[in-house]
């Protein structure tokens, strides 16, 4: 089946010409399978927003090419607008990006621009709007009475709306607390389970990405360090390590039980599979290899 | 170095609505050459008491000192913010001048202090966080870690006593995070400097003198982090995470392992797995 998203040697290079000309991507090639929860990862400045403003068409390659669909989303650059609705970007800090009087018409101004009719429109941001976790008396207040949080999910709300097949966030939780952190990726989480369209999430916490994706991809000075699930990437913390991001405190914790000469696998990343893991090895008494 | 005493704070209430309590009675009292992480969730008051410190915002009932000095008497303003120091989350609204040197030297010059002065201390602030060689550098080119580094210089500038950094690493990522909490820790080490550190982020709370943890304006949990952390239904309760070391030790003890709970860091939770492991 054909990838819904597939990147070929997409290099980005910004200020071409000038002293200050530098790749910010430089040849990534992957793709993306419908359905797929991708966490995107890198150390900031790695790549991680110029990358994904290409697979909106946000930003026009330097070189190489994007399909969507199995289609290029610059073959008809005049249709670039429709690959906006079908690929939905949430910015990184969209809190600043609200403009609109109330959270309702904030919320129904992109499907409200796809066309759609006013029962349309009102659907979409009824329904996109539960998804995010606003309440409906949210919906008539102004976006500047409501809190960080509730902002940046008025934010989401506005492109969920548009009911995208790709759904991207650019550090959705970044300065959230850890509750509403957990709680915005819950909605995500239940999101992509309601609707089984692609996520791409983008984050720096790999504590976050590796309680949530089905497979990451890890960027490092524009290029792709590596990609696979969770466990195949914490297998190589330290090359993680030495590209400036955080490994799992549980993968760092079974690394150490292993220096002590324990029998665990040095790529569990979650509490609950190291548990089962040491009450397991107890119980079968051969304790140390 | 700071105190406060059944302090209150209540943020001016729209018309007709009655002001709520952002602070409702805090008791603090906070040592000199401490370094002390304040946890809570969004909203908990932990900005609105940092703000006190350093008498941007004047308790609206009950008492607040830096070094015996009470916020409330106006004679005394700056000498109270010249003692205490603070480093917002922002970096890119924390940064005043083009060049980093400038930026650095802008509260001291602010401050009336001598050129030859204001010279030495820039040099000096600037190799405390490591950013001596960045000195004629474009603030707006540096890194997110190393603009609140360079925001940190300048309230070192200052050569406070005192340094508030309130979520002062939220917006950096892994490796800008570490560059703040290595500079916070050496600068209450080698210059003996009172260290306040709001964060989210527990593990920046591991290696602390002392843990507080607000809760609707109050003081929740008051210790060693050993002694917060090993609380974990109590954490849970007040809507925060515990550390993965601690989460798991407590996984091991609802199974009948006799580990303890105060284990933090990572080290220390391996050898007491695997001391319960023979
Ligand atoms: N508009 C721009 N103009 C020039 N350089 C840019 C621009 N946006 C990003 N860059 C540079 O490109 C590199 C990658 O940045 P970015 O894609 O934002 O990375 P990330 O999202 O991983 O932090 C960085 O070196 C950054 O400074
Ligand atoms: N400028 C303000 N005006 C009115 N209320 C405020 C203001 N700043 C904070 N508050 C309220 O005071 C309480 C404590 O907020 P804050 O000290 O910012 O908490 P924290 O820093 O722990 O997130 C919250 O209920 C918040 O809504
Ligand atoms: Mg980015
Ligand atoms: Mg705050």
């Amino acid at each position: 089946m054909e990838p819904i998203l597939r990147v070929e040697h997409l290099t980005h290079t910004y200020g071409s010409g000038t002293p200050f000309e530098r790749s910010a991507v430089q040849d990534l090639s992957f793709q993306v399978e419908a359905g797929e929860f991708l966490g995107v990862i890198g150390h900031t400045g790695s790549g991680k927003s110029t990358l994904i403003q290409h697979l909106n068409g946000l930003l026009r390659p330097t070189s190489g090419h994007i399909y969507l669909d199995g289609t290029d989303i610059w073959a008809k650059p005049k249709e670039i607008r429709q690959v906006r609705f079908q690929v939905g970007l949430v910015f990184q800090y969209p809190e600043y990006q609200l403009f609109e009087e109330t959270v309702y018409r904030d919320i129904a101004f992109g499907p409200t621009n796809m066309g759609l009719t006013p029962e349309q429109v009102d659907r979409a941001v009824r329904e996109a709007a539960a998804f995010a976790g606003l309440s409906e008396e949210l919906l008539d207040k102004s976006p500047f009475e409501l809190s960080g949080g509730q902002k940046r999910r008025v934010a989401i709300a506005g492109v969920i709306a548009m009911d995208p097949k790709v759904l991207i966030l650019d550090e959705p939780t970044a300065g959230l607390d850890p509750e509403g952190r957990e709680r915005l990726l819950a909605n995500i989480r239940a999101y992509h389970q309601a609707k089984g369209n692609t996520i791409l999430l983008v984050s720096h916490s790999m504590d976050e990405i590796a309680r949530n994706v089905d497979r990451i991809l890890v960027l490092k000075d524009a290029h792709v360090l590596m990609s696979g699930t969770p466990r195949e990437v914490f297998a190589r913390a330290e090359e993680l390590e030495s590209a400036g991001l955080d490994v799992p405190q549980v993968t760092r914790i079974a690394r150490a039980l292993r220096d002590r000469g324990l029998a665990i696998d040095p790529a569990v990343y979650t509490t609950e599979e190291l548990t089962a893991a040491l009450l397991a090895l107890k119980k079968g008494g051969s304790a140390v290899c | 170095m700071l105190q406060t005493e059944q302090l209150e704070y209540a943020y001016p209430a729209e018309e007709g609505k009655t002001p709520r309590l952002a602070l409702g009675g805090v008791d603090l009292n906070i040592e000199k050459g401490s370094f002390v992480v304040v946890l809570g969730h969004n909203g908990s008051g932990k900005s609105t008491l940092a703000k006190h410190f350093n008498a941007v915002l004047l308790p609206t009932g009950g008492k607040v000192w830096v070094e015996g000095m009470d916020t409330a008497d106006e004679a005394l303003l700056l000498e109270i913010r010249r003692r205490v120091g603070m480093v917002f989350q922002n970096p890119d609204n924390q940064i005043v001048a083009n060049v980093v040197e400038e930026d650095v030297a802008f509260a001291p010059e602010n401050l009336g202090v001598p050129p030859e002065e204001i010279r030495r201390r820039v040099d000096e602030a600037l190799a405390v966080v490591g950013m001596e060689k960045f000195v004629r550098h474009a603030p707006h080119l540096l890194s997110g870690g190393q603009k609140q580094r360079v925001a940190i210089a300048g309230v070192i500038a200052m050569e406070p006593e005192c340094i508030v950094l309130d979520e002062a690493t939220a917006m950096l990522d892994p490796m800008g995070r570490e560059e703040v909490l290595s500079t916070a820790h050496r600068l209450n080490r080698e210059k003996g400097i009172t260290v306040i550190l709001i964060t989210h982020h527990m593990n920046e709370a591991e290696e602390a003198d002392r843990v507080i943890v607000m809760n609707d304006g109050q003081v929740a949990m008051d210790g060693s982090p050993q002694e917060v952390f090993c609380q974990v239904e109590k954490l849970r309760a007040l809507g925060l995470t515990v550390p993965d070391t601690v989460e798991l030790l407590y996984e091991l003890r609802q199974s009948g392992w006799d580990v303890p709970l105060d284990a933090l860091t990572v080290e220390a939770c391996a050898d007491a797995v695997a001391a319960a492991m023979k």
